[in-house]
């Protein structure tokens, strides 16, 4: 490979708090980008790491590539100016859940209404970080914060469903304590032509230390988790005792022991089951664990391919090819 | 019948009708038609917000202005020759605009007992009531005369009816001694392709509208305006909006940049990106976004990677693109955003002209956060100011606000079409890759502008944003770097002024009055300052189309006079600004807030109060 994961590391100083879940996706992102540059057969100036405004937002600054760090929400208008401007850049953002989910939903939920293809990183720790602890959208019914010392009174959003609701074309989770696994699905983002959307399960270690610990704790992690890999049973647990099955139109848990092999449900990614993947996007405990790996990956035409497509194809029919000829069109008269 | 022809040097005529009537193609036609013809003119559509606002109310009255003439028009007029009304509430909205020896012409199938009273009148005589029955009144069935016209012609009565405001046409081309030849070309073209069966109907409705009007006694006179001595060259008609969005493609094509524009739709600016949508063959870009946020934060994106990127928009959505061109100062991107300025605050009449975003643009962002400022001033010169606004982004790396008006942006006027070689050279300022590691604000001693590094270049992966850096671009708390880049910036803008024009004045370069203004008032204070000059008033005019820099003459010229009378449609933001500047001098001001463009006479009499 051309690349190692020092040449993505920038000079500046990593300032996240010691213990922050953000350091893992940020080496995980290091440490898969000479990979996908060797697969697209691109150099690193091609790379541009976008973000908006937070802890996890600073992450452009901690990359040797092209970076910006732009304002509260708009890491995603700013992240589809530029790839529809250039096409070939390989594009990367950074976001956490504040501004993904409250102040930029709007550009969140459009970019993968559009299918842009950008790769979006959401550092979902639930919880303000860079504010000092105030709830996030994605905060659980109830969460103490300095903004709700009585609970909050608000559901959270599930990222999973909303990128889903918006027919989002790849979808995939991982945790900040699995670098492999966020590093996979970092890879299979960059491969997929499209919104993709990767959600990381990080810890807060100062205002919301913990809230991730029931899927991320090494002793229970198997039982609470289940990694999705396409062709394979969906079956967990740390003896892989339990597996996933549908009763009537609803998953359900059970145990391998007892149901038919053949029932045992088989992941499949690529299928546009937006019902069955939306549903294991939902898994929470403690009935259900938490799906983690790709939960769905599907072909659609992106838009900057679009945009270039269609530009190409007005060129070749339209008569005006050159600014003179476009003031010289329609009507016109000589004064001599 | 033989009528009476009457050369004129100018005439204004106002078509209005209910918002449903057709009145804009109506007037754009004759417009279009004055202007093949050889005429100077200027037009200006005043239209409701309402799409169908509630038929036959005056609220839903819609008006297109045209001022025709055989020598410089500078304005759509004050007061019209003609008022057109289509029905009663278009008669009760406009007979204020109609000259004391101006002809009205009325459509009289629509003046039935149930418009007259929805329109408002309360007797059975709506001519005395508006004030007008002193006047010449052609009263024609126009509604029905369209019937007969194409009773035969195989369309449905609802159809049928629509092509009234064609008859309407023929009467006033009649009137006005306007060939048809434009109006069958516009009609072939139209219809030609999709809907053929409406050519030659069309056709006959505009055509007997003619006739009619030349076999009827009601017609007082003809009156002909001869061709105006133009420039000689090609002219077509045009709209600011359409100008701007022009002016955008051929500074892309210039700097041998795409063009990007991400916009959110808004009136009076939405003209602009749908206009840009139509040129993807000049390399246009056009992304219509989810909001305006996201109109300007696309653009910053494109204009990071290495785009010319604008985005278009009026002033609510200016307000709400604050932080970002905050974000484009911070990081010293490359981008145009224009405002079609419009009557606020808030929505406040969303299709009525003002010049009250002027501090907006100035002053309107958190921080210390300077942007380059000009302004357009017909809507032809939209053309030129957008190409200067992108030359000024694109060389010195800065936003620039260019300020149109909903008045300029609708507004069309005859223009001379130049040669693409006639316009300069824009030369972007790219970055080159050294052995030196790349410090993204190190800046251009001359003109203190940094350069561009373009993403996809090797060796000069830097990173930018809105936090505070120092220029090798790491990031920076400390106190003097801060002082130290609030400085620059503001000095780089400030430099701006070595590249563009003088400040010219029409007039003596001294002397008591200098009456100022800046953007779409041109026309009319021109037609103000020679009206005065005619009443042997001495008196000088100094226009600005760039407000931040000022032109580096401002201080010069305005020491030449006494007085200062500085005339804008918004409560004196300009005249505010100058103050602050130029504090030595004597300034006095003609404002009016009320959502529609000066008249002539209100100038003139400011001017004559000055004096």
């Amino acid at each position: 490979m051309k690349y190692t994961q020092k040449d993505f590391k920038s000079d500046q100083e990593v300032r996240w708090c010691p213990g922050c879940g953000d350091y893992a996706v940020l080496a995980a992102l290091q440490r898969v980008l000479p990979k996908v540059c060797e697969e697209k057969g691109i150099d690193k100036e091609k790379v541009v790491v976008i973000s908006g405004i937070g802890c996890s937002s600073r992450l452009p600054y901690y990359m040797n590539t092209y970076g910006f760090h732009s304002i509260h929400g708009r890491a995603t208008a700013v992240s589809t100016g530029v790839k529809v401007a250039n096409p070939e850049l390989c594009v990367w953002q950074a976001s956490g859940d504040g501004d993904a989910l409250a102040i930029g939903g709007n550009h969140f939920i459009h970019a993968i209404r559009r299918n842009v293809d950008i790769n979006i990183m959401l550092f979902n720790n639930r919880i303000y970080g860079m504010t000092k602890g105030q709830y996030s959208p994605t905060s659980k019914l109830g969460a103490i914060t300095k903004t709700s010392p009585y609970g909050t009174v608000e559901n959270p959003f599930n990222p999973g469903s909303l990128v889903l609701g918006s027919k989002g074309t790849f979808f995939a989770r991982s945790l900040d304590v699995d670098l492999a696994l966020s590093e996979e699905m970092m890879l299979e983002a960059s491969r997929h032509k499209g919104t993709s959307v990767m959600e990381f399960l990080t810890n807060c270690v100062i205002f919301n230390n913990g809230v991730h610990s029931d899927v991320t704790d090494k002793e229970t992690r198997a039982e609470r988790t289940i990694v999705l890999r396409d062709g394979q049973k969906m079956i967990f647990g740390k003896d892989g005792e339990k597996c996933l099955v549908l009763d009537g139109w609803k998953l359900k848990v059970a145990l391998v022991s007892e149901v038919r092999e053949e029932d045992i449900l088989v992941h499949d990614s690529h299928s546009d089951n937006l019902g069955l993947q939306m549903q294991l996007a939902d898994m929470r405990g403690p009935e259900f664990p938490v799906a983690l790996g790709v939960i769905r990956r599907v072909c659609d035409g992106t838009y900057d391919e679009r945009v270039a497509s269609q530009a190409e194809e007005v060129s070749q029919r339209s008569k005006v090819h050159s600014l003179d000829e476009l003031l010289s069109s329609g009507a016109t008269w000589k004064v001599e | 019948m033989q009528h009476k022809v009457i050369d004129a040097e100018d005439v204004v005529i106002r078509f209005a009708g209910d918002s449903g009537d057709g009145m804009q193609l109506t007037g754009t036609l004759f417009a279009n038609t004055s202007a093949v013809f050889g005429n100077s003119l200027s037009t200006f559509p005043d239209y409701p917000a309402e799409i169908r606002a509630p038929k036959g109310t005056v609220s839903g009255v819609s008006g297109f202005q045209v001022h025709i003439g055989s020598r410089k028009v500078n304005t759509p007029g004050d007061y019209c020759d003609m008022l057109v009304a289509m029905n009663p509430a278009a008669l009760k909205a406009n007979a204020k605009w109609l000259k004391r020896t101006g002809l009205v012409l009325v459509n009289s199938d629509a003046f039935d007992d149930a418009s007259l009273q929805k329109a408002g009148f309360t007797t059975d005589d709506p001519f005395v009531e508006a004030g007008v029955s002193d006047r010449n009144i052609i009263v024609a069935p126009i509604s029905n005369l369209t019937k007969e016209s194409l009773a035969d012609s195989g369309l449905d009565p609802a159809s049928i009816l629509k092509c009234k405001n064609m008859f309407t046409l023929g009467m006033a081309c009649y009137i006005y001694s306007r060939p048809l030849d434009y109006v069958y070309g516009y009609i072939a073209s139209k219809f030609a392709k999709k809907h053929p069966e409406m050519v030659e109907p069309n056709r006959k409705v505009v055509t007997d509208g003619f006739n009619y009007a030349a076999a009827i006694q009601a017609v007082p006179n003809v009156y002909t305006i001869a061709p105006a001595k133009l420039e000689n060259g090609t002219y077509r008609n045009i709209t600011g909006n359409q100008a701007l969005a022009w002016g955008l493609i051929a500074a892309a094509q210039k700097a041998g940049l795409k063009l990007f524009c991400g916009s959110y739709p808004i009136t009076p600016a939405t003209g602009i990106l749908e206009e840009l949508a139509l040129h993807k063959s000049l390399g246009a870009k056009t992304m219509q976004t989810e909001d305006e946020i996201a109109g300007i934060c696309t653009s910053i994106g494109a204009a990071f990677a290495g785009d010319l990127a604008v985005t278009t928009t009026s002033g609510p959505g200016l307000a709400l693109k604050t932080e970002a061109l905050g974000l484009a100062v911070m990081t010293e991107l490359p981008l145009v955003v224009v405002d079609v300025q419009r009557a606020g605050p808030c929505t406040g009449m969303p299709t009525k002209t003002e010049q009250t975003d002027l501090n907006e643009a100035l002053y309107g962002r958190n921080g210390e956060c300077p942007v380059v400022v000009l302004s357009s001033h017909s809507p032809a010169h939209c053309f030129d100011a957008a190409f200067m606004a992108a030359k000024i982004a694109l060389e010195r790396m800065t936003p620039v606000l260019l300020l149109s008006e909903g008045f300029l942006g609708n507004g069309s006027e005859p223009w001379r079409i130049p040669s693409m070689s006639d316009y300069p050279e824009i030369k972007p300022r790219y970055a080159k890759a050294s052995e030196a590691p790349f410090r993204p604000f190190e800046r251009d001693e001359k003109t203190l502008s940094r350069s561009w590094a373009v993403p996809g270049t090797p060796g000069l992966e830097h990173r930018v944003g809105g936090l505070e850096k120092m220029h090798s671009g790491a990031l920076s708390t400390d106190p003097e770097n801060h002082a130290l880049m609030v400085s620059e910036r503001a000095e780089k803008v400030a430099r701006v002024a070595d590249m563009i024009p003088p400040l010219e004045i029409d007039g003596a370069a001294s002397g008591e009055l200098l009456v100022v203004g800046w953007g779409g008032t041109f026309g009319h204070i021109l037609s103000a300052v020679e009206e005065a000059r005619k009443e042997g008033i001495s008196l000088s005019f100094a226009h600005f189309d760039f407000i931040n820099p000022l032109p580096a003459n401002t201080g010069e010229v305005l020491a030449g006079f006494r007085k200062v009378l500085v005339c804008e449609l918004n409560s004196g933001h300009f005249a505010a600004y100058l103050r602050s500047k130029f504090p030595d001098h004597e300034y006095l001001q003609c404002n009016k807030v009320q959502g529609q463009t000066f008249l002539v006479h209100e100038i003139l009499s400011s001017i004559k109060k000055a004096l």
